[in-house]
């Protein structure tokens, strides 16, 4: 919402010398908050000129211009010259004679713009003649402005060259805009305003004159037939509780709308269009209440409220055939052709035209979700939907029409029908017992009695502290009108607060009585994290969408899980509607990126959610929430909602260990994947078991681990990606993966580290080389040695793989170091060579190894 | 060796004339002096203090004295030997520090030279800057609480007293999933999370509840369509908007140092009432307002002031929905943008690098910035 400062002071009294930072101060102070400040950035010499002579040329590019000499009074080149101002103007709306606002050398516009003489077209251009636009006066940049136009002549006709055209165009006023809350519909007038920023300054006597204080005769017999018919109210409201309708007849449709008022609906962020429309729409922007011009001679003599009915379409004022649907509230003509949706915005057919003398005026109050919802429903949010939707006083609605009927009369010089129509089925409001120590419990600051109900009846409250119900601490009170969202303790507690200053809140620290700390989920994810981190990788966010194709380029076979992918309805992107089903369907496109960029040595990891639907969606109920909703319903409302683990996923590319002065660098490989995984069970000390994987997608089926607990609980593959994917993806050649199940970690670990105890006795070593099949797994054989070495076993490590001449084809050699203690005794080299024997043993009849 | 010559007369045993064994033991002494390495010293051992060094030859001879002439001869003899043993070993201790002096600067490297050989991992920003809060808030006794992304509508909407028609719900650009009467959503904000813990949990409530959130944002300098905050939820007896700004103070000065300050006003929150807005003074300028000023504090913008978050004490409609008995309990809720806090606390200009992915922006955060 716009306020032009000079607008709001009409209403209140603004604080000596405010400017418009001060009064968006103000209110800010009362809680509307400050978007932005508008005007009064304009610095001159910006004078009125008479145009003289103009000469035009077209110039090569066929666009006119104009050389013109213009009076502009004792100004400019009159005073250093002797003569009139010479001008070049690009503008073709003018003649010789006419007024015009002429803006010269020396002066500052709106943004910044320094204006000096310069050469254009091949003259020198001393100063510009201005359009709306480039004096911050409204939008128009059709042509520039001419001042028996813009003013009308009878005023322009007491205009002189020279004289100041900032004051005369009102240019030094300010115009303050506001962010308005759903709460505080009120706010979206100027009366609104001017009651708040007068609660600002203290809410002192006589400071607020109310626009919508005018005298507006009751309904009489002889008004404009309406018939408010909604049979299907919403949720028992009525989609209208209140209409009147107000004629005016015999208006001169040459009147221009007054240029104070054309000034103040630019101002104000509107156009002007015609008289009858810019009164509804200065009255709406005064008090609030969105008023409806229709032509009277379009009309077949009553007005009808009701629903739409199937397959009624109304083409609105925007040009738009537009589908009604039943919820939509209709104005009809005589209950059958639509002229309106109510609250929304009307139809071309009963629009007011160039040719309308006979005016009829709508000021209604139409409910707020019927209003919300055609808004929605239509894609149409206008000034008055914004209105209706947030609540707007239906006390206003008489005067308001008697503002736009009085204004009409006055400037258009029609006049007013005695028939007045006023339906009105509004209800009263009802008091509300409030604890008056209410306030001071849900604020924390001590307000007395007297403050709680002075507050209160400033601001619009009647306040009964005597009726029945009141006692010592109970009063009745009874909002305003245009206060629909006042209703409960907490309700009057804030604007207790509120006018009383939040700043008067004390700050006082909460003091929990005992916290847990985090859970050993949470703790686990943090070292999960680190792990990885302190493992040379980095960690990344990527977006969760998805294309649809990832699943094909992923090589994912058809019943994969992870083609099961949750579908977004309004994607931002119809090239990415899915969401992720693992990590690294997302993180490819962060590697790429850091590719393009030159990067040659990735290696990045991401913690995150994927979702996993696991079959089609299924419907989250959607409860009352009058009250908590039962077991079974909550327990269907959480099972609606898809699975989502927790995973990390990991990318490399490029080398792991860098070329250096040490010598040639290290290519990340499929080890470092699976070293990243059993790194970061390490850190959670949970032991797990590699084993190749042939058939994973999108690995290399050669080059794949997977990952598992002791007792087979998958835990996440590692390696390299197929050469496939990595081609359909455009990644670096031999890109390395890894996606590990956060969640199976965590709970692996959920139970405290039991620890065993370790021998103090030396240990013996002992090293075996076997020769095994090429495509013995070494962990196979590795746990076959584990298994017959008996309890002395410490350790066992893998430190020589050899195939080539000096075996034979088809075999590899497998040198292991195994290391042997006993707990209470140091072993014999008998002991020893009898367990080594054992282990190997083991391993023969497991894997048909063979010493060598 | 001969046996004990009774005729012995020791003038005539040359080897034990104390001149003899006077000039041996010089010769000795001169050559330990002359010895200009270990290797050299040891050559000296050898000639004076080995088997055939004239010392040792004399000393063979004292065995065939006779027993009067023994003492003085193994006196002579044995202090000759003494002196020369502790000038070898003297030598030896001075040798040995130069040769372990020489290796030391011999083993002299460039110790400037790179010596990082492998990647250095970091963490993301968003990530610290969630856990540094998380743990302030743990540390007084908060607990975290968490909840899905993908959530149901009442949960993220109704059940916060975000109504199908509320004018709010319009506000919030929402992420629907297809088909759109599944009713979910990615949720828009971390408060679903506090209805599903004010749901399942007795009071009183301390939870802080960071996540990640959506919005049908484009990317641009100020907006991300996935992005982070953090929520706080206080549910207990006798809790004001007193304890609410108690909360945000503590909140503000762990972010952005002990000397920061907050300023309040109302708004409007359909989930809160009282609602309250707060503003924190600019760390950068310290307040000052630069407003129009040739160079506005880039901080602020020239306010003097930031604006922190929405908050307020949770609406007793919410309350209610939850099972909680208003008459009894009160509560608040305050929360923040992550990205918001990490650009003003570190300076980071645009959105863009914090959702890019770029490796080279999370890598100047290191494990905890
Ligand atoms: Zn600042």
């Amino acid at each position: 919402m716009r306020t032009p400062l000079s607008w709001l002071a009409e209403y209140t009294d603004l604080a000596p010398g405010a400017r418009g930072a001060d009064v968006a101060a103000s209110l800010v102070s009362v809680g509307l908050e400050e978007e932005d400040l508008h005007g009064g950035d304009i610095t001159g010499p910006l004078v009125v000129g008479r145009v003289l002579e103009l000469e035009e040329q077209v110039q090569k590019n066929g666009k006119p211009i104009r050389y013109c000499v213009v009076d502009v009074g004792q100004n400019g080149q009159m005073l250093t010259e002797g003569k009139h101002q010479e001008i070049v103007c690009g503008a073709t709306n003018f003649e010789v004679g006419d007024l015009v606002v002429v803006v010269l050398p020396g002066a500052v516009l709106p943004g910044g713009f320094e204006i000096s003489a310069r050469k254009t077209y091949g003259r020198m251009s001393n100063g510009m003649i201005c359009a709306e636009d480039e004096i911050g006066l409204g939008h128009d940049h059709e042509g520039i402005i001419v001042l028996s136009r813009l003013l009308g002549e009878e005023r322009a006709a007491s205009l002189s060259p020279g004289d100041d055209a900032i004051a005369l165009l009102g240019l030094a006023d300010e115009t303050v805009e506001t962010n308005v809350t759903p709460d505080r519909g009120y706010c979206f007038s100027l009366r609104g305003l001017a009651r708040e920023y007068w609660h600002a300054q203290g809410s002192p006597e006589g400071g607020f004159r109310d626009p919508a204080a005018v005298v507006a005769p009751d309904a009489n017999g002889d008004g404009y037939t309406v018939e408010l018919k909604d049979d299907s109210p919403i949720d028992g409201n009525e989609g209208c509780d209140r209409y009147v309708a107000r004629i005016v007849r015999g208006i001169d449709p040459t009147r221009q709308t007054p240029s104070w008022m054309a000034r103040r609906l630019t101002q104000a962020g509107m156009r002007p269009i015609s008289l009858a429309v810019d009164v509804t729409n200065y009255v709406m922007l005064a008090v609030g209440q969105p008023l409806h011009a229709f032509d009277v001679d379009r009309l077949s003599g009553s007005v009808v409220v009701r629903r739409a009915r199937v397959g009624e379409k109304l083409t609105t004022l925007d040009d738009v055939e537009r589908a009604l649907n039943v919820d939509d509230l209709l104005i009809t003509d005589g209950g059958e052709q639509p002229l309106a949706i109510a609250g929304v915005m009307g139809g071309a057919s009963s629009e007011v035209s160039d040719t309308t003398t006979d005016v009829l005026i709508e000021a209604a109050h139409f409910d707020p979700t019927t209003v919300a919802r055609s808004s929605r429903r239509h894609r149409l949010v206008t000034e008055a939907s914004k209105r209706f939707e947030r609540g707007v006083d239906p006390k206003v609605t008489a005067a308001a029409a008697q503002l736009a009927v009085d204004l009409l009369v006055e400037h258009g010089g029609g006049t007013v029908d005695p028939g007045v129509t006023d339906v009105d089925r509004t209800t009263d409001r009802v008091a509300y017992r409030l604890d008056v120590t209410e306030p001071s419990r849900i604020v924390g600051v001590d307000y007395a009695r007297e403050r709680v109900v002075g507050i209160l009846r400033d601001l619009g409250c009647s306040v009964d502290e005597q009726g029945a119900g009141t006692d010592d601490r109970h009063i009745l009170v009874t909002p305003p009108s245009w206060r629909p969202d006042l209703v409960d303790a907490p309700d009057y507690a804030e604007e207790v607060a509120r006018i009383d200053g939040y700043n008067n809140i004390p700050s006082i620290t909460p003091t929990p009585t005992e916290g847990r700390g985090l859970t050993h989920a949470q703790r686990a994810r943090r070292v999960v994290a680190d792990a990885l981190a302190g493992f040379g990788l980095t960690e990344v966010l990527s977006y969760p969408f998805v294309a649809e194709g990832l699943a094909d380029q992923l090589m994912l076979p058809v019943d994969d899980d992870r083609r099961q992918a949750v579908r977004l309805a309004n994607p931002l992107s119809e090239e990415r509607p899915l969401l992720r089903t693992s990590i690294l369907a997302s993180l490819v496109d962060t590697l790429r990126r850091n590719v393009a960029r030159g990067q040659k040595d990735v290696a990045i990891y991401e913690l995150g959610l994927v979702f996993r639907p696991g079959g089609p969606l299924g419907t989250a109920p959607i409860p009352s929430v009058a009250t908590r909703p039962d077991a079974d319903t909550l327990e269907r409302l959480y099972a609606a909602v898809p699975a989502q683990p927790r995973r990390a996923g990991i990318l490399a590319t490029g080398q792991t260990e860098p070329a250096g002065w040490w010598g040639p660098g290290r290519a990340a490989d499929w080890s470092d994947m699976v070293a990243a995984v059993q790194t970061v069970a390490s850190a959670l000390a949970v032991p797990v078991v590699v084993a190749n994987d042939p058939g994973h997608a999108p690995w290399h089926p050669g080059r794949c681990a997977r990952i598992t607990l002791l007792d087979g609980t998958l835990v996440g593959h590692a390696g390299e990606l197929h050469p496939k994917v990595v081609a359909a993806l455009e990644l670096p050649a031999r890109t390395v993966a890894a996606e590990v199940d956060v969640d199976v970690l965590i709970a692996a670990s959920a139970e405290p580290v039991q620890a065993q105890a370790f021998s103090t006795f030396p240990p013996a070593l002992t090293d075996v080389a076997l020769l095994v099949a090429s495509d013995v797994a070494a962990a196979d054989v590795e746990s076959a040695l584990r298994s017959g070495a008996g309890e002395a076993l410490e350790s066992v490590s893998l430190f020589d793989v050899y195939e080539g001449e000096h075996v034979e084809a088809g075999r590899k050699s497998l040198a292991y170091r195994l290391t042997f203690r006993a707990t209470d005794r140091t072993l014999t080299t008998e002991e020893v060579n009898g367990f080594r024997d054992a282990a190997v043993a083991s391993a023969a009849s497991a894997t048909g190894a063979v010493q060598r | 060796m001969s046996g004990p010559n009774t005729n012995y007369d020791p003038v005539e045993v040359s080897a034990l004339d104390p001149a003899n064994v006077d000039s041996a033991v010089q010769e000795a002494l001169a050559a330990i002096a002359a010895a200009a390495s270990l290797d050299d010293l040891k050559a000296v051992r050898i000639a004076h203090q080995g088997e055939k060094s004239p010392l040792a030859l004399a000393n063979r001879e004292i065995g065939a004295l006779p027993p009067s002439a023994k003492a003085e001869a193994g006196k002579r003899v044995g202090q000759a030997r003494g002196r020369v043993g502790q000038a070898l070993s003297a030598r030896q201790t001075e040798l040995e520090a130069e040769r372990d002096e020489r290796i030391l600067v011999e083993e002299r490297v460039d110790v400037t030279v790179p010596a990082l050989r492998r990647l250095t991992g970091a963490r993301h920003p968003i990530e610290l800057v969630a856990q540094r809060l998380v743990d302030a808030f743990v540390g007084m006794g908060w607990e975290v609480a968490e909840g899905p992304e993908l959530e149901s509508e009442w949960l993220n909407f109704d059940a916060l007293n975000l109504g199908p028609d509320h004018p709010a719900r319009q506000m919030q650009d929402t992420f629907f999933l297809d088909p759109v009467d599944s009713g979910l959503v990615l949720r828009t904000q971390t408060s679903p999370v506090q209805i599903r813990t004010m749901l399942e949990q007795e009071p009183p409530i301390y939870i802080v509840a960071p996540g990640k959130v959506f919005r049908t944002d484009d990317l641009d300098a100020t907006h991300t369509p996935v992005f982070h905050q953090i929520e706080c939820l206080a549910i207990d007896k006798g809790l004001t908007m007193a304890h609410l700004r108690g909360a945000l103070d503590a909140f503000v000065r762990i972010m952005f140092g002990e000397d920061t300050r907050t300023r309040v006003r109302a708004n409007y929150f359909p989930f809160t009432e009282p609602s309250m807005e707060t503003d924190f003074l600019c760390f950068a300028c310290h307040g000052e307002e630069t407003w129009g000023s040739a160079e506005p504090c880039r901080t602020c913008g020239g306010s003097g002031w930031i604006e922190l978050g929405g908050s307020g004490m949770v609406n007793r409609k919410v309350l209610r929905t939850c099972g909680i008995d208003p008459d009894v309990y009160s509560g608040f809720a305050f929360g923040l943008g992550i990205e918001r806090a990490l650009q003003l606390r570190h300076g980071v200009q645009g959105m863009h690098e914090i959702v890019e992915g770029d490796i080279r922006f999370s890598q100047q955060f290191g494990m905890g910035a």
